[in-house]
């Protein structure tokens, strides 16, 4: 009989997310049901008051407008991404275009995003050409809104979704899309009504990969978004760093991660349901 | 069905420097099976692009009963196209994929169901109808490709190699049920081939075509019977040569021919030759008999050549016997039936001596290739 080596074969990576995923997770759990500590930290008393506070307006905002910027930005990336991945796809030099959108990524995170706030400020490259071309008199303020937090994730995140979308259309079948037209098909229906069905997969990993990140994101809402525009994130550095209530911080992440976790849940069932 | 002639005038098509067609011109008549046959890249998959509109002639004309078409984008041709790979659509049912050119028309939900049922029907699938491609079998979507393909009433139907993707068994019968479906529906066919058996077999007319152009047209027998040229004679089926020159007449029909490795013999002057011509004489080694003793009852028009078996290849109904006559040229390749009543017949094997014959008429002339 043949030996199952599959239990040491997925070992590693059992280990790997148990130590750093779930029990993290369940940490976080426990602790946004306990008692907030003197100085930070928790105290072993069974509490509710983290999710009491939850429920207050204010936060209620911060929840809405993080969803907002969420969907805007991930409809967004795909919208842009689908023709980028198709053209990138049907290109003769798709490895150097593949190169050129990887490029930035050999720049740091923050300093990408630090050069938006040199192009955006209001003494930036945009304002001085602005100024300069004579359209503007005063400098107009691009930066710390809900906008400037959708252009920069979009810009950070993109390739998540382009790349995914482009290993599907590069392995999709186009004499199919030369069969729809030769059936009566134009070029936009074809594409529309035979490759888009075909390249379902690439278009749930590409909403998944470009979802996620933007819904937990928040380094890009403290730089370039005001105080108006904060998103989940921003709540939990704040309670974790500056107030100091960490079982309100994790009840903030516990929100954040089954919000993430029902929208992907929900995405993939209408997906699948639609597969046979 | 309406059909149509499909004429194609001086057609060129140039990618950069390569010359996929050159010049060509032929005329494809109404309700014909027409097989357009050659090696890859000879332009026979070029020429029924163009036709079907995918692709762009640099220079010529193609008209569909006197109609210039060239203008018009594939969907609006009255053309439909069996690609290779079948190119049904993965997520679609046999049903919806048959629906699908309806559907784009907007058809009414009950006039795509009579249709769908018709043409599944045509090609007896109408029981697969709520499968999904991948659960089909080769033949089966070859099937459903057809009834798709059909379900826009075309005139004119484009085969791009349709039965490459299939076993041999399948190919002959579904080389078989083509030509039933082609008899039912009456519109033209232009049958795109690298097989030559699958040409022959189905073709009212064969215009077979290398490096971008036409080398013969004709029916599947005068293919076959009278190639026009050494790469046809080659092409279709297998021919032996020799090589000479024509140094006198004989009579009104044959000629005298010497080959400096094979001898002189008679040969029937199937197109004109002057004396002094070199030209290849080619015989089918079916043609020809072999023996280990020459008969002494032959007929005065055979010719006769002696020769040892070099080797031999035993393919079940026939053994293909090689046959040096040559120490400077390939051997001559012969055919042997397996049939009991050639009694007198002794068994032939590796070294023997043997005669070959065959009759004059059963040879032609093709020019020697450069």
């Amino acid at each position: 009989m043949r030996k199952n080596y599959g239990p040491i074969y997925v070992a590693p990576i059992a280990f790997w997310l148990c130590a750093f995923l779930s029990v993290p997770l369940l940490i976080t759990l426990s602790y946004s049901f306990l008692t907030k500590g003197l100085y930070g930290g928790v105290e072993l008393k069974f509490s509710l008051a983290a999710y009491k506070s939850l429920l207050n307006t204010a936060v209620f905002k911060v929840l809405l407008n993080t969803i907002v910027i969420a969907v805007a930005s991930t409809a967004i990336m795909v919208a842009l991404a689908l023709p980028t991945a198709y053209y990138i796809a049907r290109s003769q030099v798709k490895n150097m275009l593949l190169m050129l959108i990887i490029i930035p990524f050999w720049t740091n995170f923050l300093i990408r995003i630090y050069a938006w706030i040199a192009i955006l400020g209001s003494n930036g490259l945009l304002n001085n050409f602005l100024s300069a071309a004579g359209i503007t008199d005063a400098p107009v303020q691009f930066l710390y809104n809900q906008y400037a937090i959708i252009l920069v994730i979009i810009y950070t995140t993109i390739p998540f979704a382009i790349f995914p979308l482009y290993s599907t259309i590069e392995k999709f079948d186009f004499s199919l899309i030369e069969a729809a037209m030769d059936l009566g098909a134009s070029k936009t229906v074809a594409l529309w009504k035979i490759m888009i069905p075909n390249i379902r997969t690439g278009i749930t990993t590409a909403v998944l990969f470009t979802f996620i990140p933007t819904f937990g994101n928040f380094a890009v809402p403290k730089l370039v978004g005001g105080t108006s525009s904060w998103m989940l994130g921003n709540l939990i550095e704040r309670e974790l760093n500056i107030t100091r209530n960490w079982p309100l911080a994790s009840s903030f992440s516990v929100v954040l991660t089954s919000v993430t976790m029902l929208a992907v849940l929900f995405f993939m069932r209408s997906q699948s349901k639609k597969e046979l | 069905m309406k059909s149509s002639q499909v004429t194609i005038e001086n057609v060129s098509k140039n990618f950069g420097d390569f010359f996929a067609l050159k010049n060509t011109s032929l005329t494809i008549s109404k309700g014909g099976f027409y097989s357009l046959l050659g090696p890859s890249g000879c332009g026979k998959t070029t020429l029924l692009r163009i036709i079907g509109g995918f692709e762009m002639p640099t220079d010529g004309f193609v008209y569909f009963d006197g109609i210039n078409v060239l203008p018009l984008p594939p969907n609006k041709r009255h053309v439909n196209t069996i690609f290779q790979n079948y190119a049904l659509f993965p997520h679609l049912t046999v049903f919806e994929n048959v629906a699908f050119p309806l559907r784009l028309k907007k058809n009414t939900e009950a006039e795509i169901k009579r249709a769908v049922q018709e043409n599944l029907e045509l090609v007896r699938m109408e029981t697969e109808s709520k499968k999904y491609p991948r659960q089909l079998s080769g033949g089966q979507k070859q099937r459903v490709a057809i009834a798709r393909a059909l379900i826009n009433k075309p005139q004119v139907l484009l085969l791009d190699e349709p039965l490459s993707a299939l076993d041999a068994k399948l190919r002959q019968h579904m080389l078989l049920e083509l030509d039933a479906i082609h008899d039912k529906v009456g519109i033209t066919f232009i049958y795109v081939t690298h097989d030559q058996a699958e040409a022959l077999s189905v073709s009212d007319q064969v215009c077979v075509l290398n490096k971008g152009e036409i080398q013969q047209i004709g029916t599947p027998s005068e293919i076959y019977e009278s190639p026009a040229n050494e790469f046809v004679a080659r092409f279709i089926g297998e021919a032996n040569y020799i090589r000479g020159k024509i140094t006198a007449l004989a009579d009104a029909e044959h000629a005298v021919f010497e080959s400096p490795d094979y001898g002189k013999f008679t040969v029937y002057l199937d197109k004109k030759a002057p004396i002094g011509s070199e030209v290849a004489v080619t015989v089918r080694p079916e043609k020809i008999r072999i023996a280990l003793e020459k008969p002494s009852n032959l007929p005065i028009d055979v010719n006769v050549l002696h020769g040892t078996v070099e080797d031999m290849i035993y393919t079940g109904f026939q053994t293909k016997y090689f046959v040096r006559i040559s120490e400077k040229k390939d051997p001559l390749i012969v055919f042997r039936q397996h049939v009991q009543y050639f009694m007198d017949e002794k068994p032939i094997t590796w070294k023997d001596k043997v005669c070959i014959w065959w009759n004059t008429k059963d040879s032609f002339m093709v020019e020697v290739g450069k």
